[in-house]
């Protein structure tokens, strides 16, 4: 079996992990499990995959509020997730954070940030260090197509562009912004690629929903960035299969055009180059099982956890762990 | 004998900053004319020459960007000292301030640490107008997770920007513009002041003076006043609003009975009511009189000199609230 098949087999198990556990997520809120809200990433699952392929593990991860896929890609287990969302204390953030701020440190995947643009300069920032501490680590901050409104989309890739810097701005524009056509409300016809030259800044649209053609996107961007040649900018088309946040049924957008993205569903788009790879139907039944499996036992390892422990909530708020505010 | 250097403020801030940058090769600073220029207030003059254009950066005009940028890059092993060039420009970079960088630590549950230091030059009485001089420590105050840290003097400023520097919290660095110009003893190589910890800067026993920055100068003139007419004062300079030292403020009040807050903010939201609030609650016993908060106005501070005396805190003001509780 060649290098690609492989590479493509393992890409194509967590895509299929990722699906559940969003299915998993979707459910278990309709259960009253899961409380509050949630921002489901199913049909996103090749941009995170694809991305997290083409990076080192040592590179830095920046994802918004629809970051599920982003911290399973990083290797935040989806029974962790789903007890953050359940409000477990073996939640991911221990219960602290919620759906909105999935964050796995040990995979630099430095969090999900619930204000629209916030992480863009974050991210711009973890990519300045690593120019400061010469480790050619790359920085990478995915954001939606309505973030490329937002100020500090704006001020971010300034400021990427005249230091250099080795950070990839990776927009996953599922042509909505919350419930508002992307095209109603943004002067630019590609809201992120489009506006990547005014700051002398490649750029490229790709089809988001292809695993292969995001990681060889990525990982030219990475090569760049490594290579101290600065900042790119990926635009990736995908589409939400659920709508913005909880139970939203996503009316606004016209049956005939949800009909057509469901047909190029990234799992599907993967299976079929497995395929042409020579790769059986069995095989690919035995990786769903597989997938199966391991979110049905995270899904009841997380039911089964205890709550978040109220010890915490006095908890790290400075980093000797405590939060005193006075003597 | 060696004769004591003198220093001013605005010195003190380099000095500070550069003492810092010797012993620890993660400081980096960045903010707005900085670098080449040294500094609108030149509160950062050589600091580009010794250590150069890879520690020392020039950023464009994107508050939310110098803030973000500082974050993450205090996420990832460094440790940048932003300037924010006035402190009421944090609220072009609220979300940062407010809901990013304080937040972090506790909601990923204890995975990353934010140590930077946001330093900025803050309050009135240059005639900068309503935007550019207002004192801002008590916005910050309202946030769970910012250090907050306001010196009065060049020794303090560099004691503290140690250990504000060293803190692996964030920390919110107020220097007082009004202060650039004032005068003080350098003190020695190693000088750090832990943070949340108060100064008697007057010992007295009839009243207790609490003060930040600007207002500790306002305070130790109104004691001399006071002094002359038999009220003997003890002046406390917070030097931080968090952590705040309330045990010193405690300790006070117990042997003066009474308390008076200057606080440079509008009285409205201003820090002096946390202050009140718990000697109100848990020294209760220890009170002879009510106690009385010395704050501006509730208006945004005027341009013209005479209207902003009228409206910031004064010798005058000080010498009455004294003497009203006193008197009680």
């Amino acid at each position: 079996m060649s290098n690609e098949t492989t590479e493509l087999l393992a890409m194509y198990e967590q895509m299929a992990v990722i699906r559940r556990t969003e299915k998993a997520a979707y459910d278990l809120f309709l259960a009253g499990l899961v409380k509050g809200t949630t921002h489901l990433a199913s049909g996103h699952e090749a941009v995170a995959v694809g991305a997290s392929f083409a990076l080192r593990p040592d590179d830095y991860v920046f994802a918004t509020y629809r970051g599920h896929h982003h911290a399973i890609a990083r290797g935040a287990t989806p029974e962790a997730c789903l007890a953050e969302l359940m409000q477990k204390a073996t939640g991911l953030c221990k219960g602290k954070g919620g759906s909105m701020h999935l964050t796995w440190a040990p995979g630099n995947m430095l969090g999900s940030y619930a204000i629209v643009g916030a992480h863009l300069p974050i991210a711009v920032g973890a990519a300045w260090s690593a120019q400061l501490r010469g480790t050619s680590q790359v920085a990478v901050a995915f954001f939606g197509d309505g973030a490329t409104n937002i100020g500090t989309f704006h001020e971010a890739l300034n400021l990427a562009s005249i230091w250099k810097l080795p950070v990839i701005f990776v927009c996953e524009n599922n042509l909505y912004m919350e419930y508002t056509p992307i095209g109603a409300v943004t002067a630019a016809d590609h809201p992120a690629a489009d506006r990547a030259p005014a700051y002398r800044i490649p750029a490229k649209v790709i089809d988001g929903n292809d695993v292969i053609v995001v990681r060889d996107a990525v990982a030219e961007a990475a090569a760049r960035a490594r290579a101290g040649e600065g900042p790119t900018v990926i635009e990736a088309e995908t589409y939400r299969h659920y709508g913005h946040s909880r139970t939203d049924p996503a009316k606004y957008r016209p049956a005939e055009e949800v009909e057509r993205w469901l047909k190029h569903d990234p799992i599907d788009v993967a299976r079929a180059r497995l395929e042409a790879l020579g790769v059986t139907p069995d095989t690919i039944k035995g990786i769903d099982e597989r997938a199966d499996a391991i979110v049905a036992a995270a899904i009841d390892a997380a039911k089964n956890a205890p709550v978040a422990d109220v010890r915490e909530a006095l908890t790290d708020v400075w980093a000797d762990g405590g939060s005193a505010w006075r003597t | 004998m060696t004769e004591t250097e003198i220093i001013t403020y605005r010195e003190a801030v380099a000095e500070g900053i550069a003492r810092e940058m010797r012993r620890d090769p993660t400081v980096v600073c960045l903010g707005e004319d900085i670098a080449a220029a040294e500094g609108v207030f030149k509160t950062t003059v050589g600091l580009l020459k010794e250590f150069g254009p890879r520690r020392v950066w020039d950023t464009p005009i994107s508050e939310q960007a110098i803030v973000g940028a500082a974050m993450g890059a205090a996420m990832t092993g460094m440790r940048p000292v932003a300037e924010i060039m006035f402190s009421d420009f944090f609220a072009v970079c609220w979300d940062y301030v407010a809901n990013e960088i304080p937040k972090a630590r506790y909601m990923t549950g204890g995975q990353v640490t934010v140590p930077l230091v946001l330093r900025t030059a803050n309050g009135g009485g240059l005639g900068f107008g309503a935007q550019h001089s207002q004192a801002v420590e008590n916005w910050a105050l309202t946030i769970p997770g910012l250090k907050i840290v306001a010196p009065s003097t060049p020794a303090d400023v560099i004691g503290l920007m140690a250990a504000s520097i060293r803190s692996d919290d964030p920390v919110i660095f107020c220097e007082h513009k009004g202060l650039f110009a004032t005068k003080g003893p350098k003190p020695p190589e190693g000088h750090v002041i832990e943070l949340g910890k108060a100064n008697v800067v007057r010992e007295g026993t009839d009243v207790t003076i609490v003060a930040l920055a600007s207002t500790v100068h306002t305070s130790l003139a109104a004691a001399e006043r006071l002094a002359a007419e038999g009220v003997s004062a003890e002046v406390i300079d917070l030097r931080c609003l968090i952590p705040m030292d309330l045990a010193t403020v405690l300790t006070s009040v117990g042997k003066t009975s009474r308390l008076v807050t200057v606080e440079e903010n509008p009285y409205q939201g201003g820090w002096g009511a946390t202050v009140v609030s718990v000697v109100v609650d848990e020294g209760f016993q220890l009170l002879d009189a009510p106690v009385k908060r010395v704050a501006s106005e509730n208006v945004p501070l005027p341009f013209a000199d005479t209207l902003e005396e009228a409206v910031i805190p004064t010798v005058d003001k000080v010498v009455a609230a004294v003497k009203s509780v006193v008197n009680f």
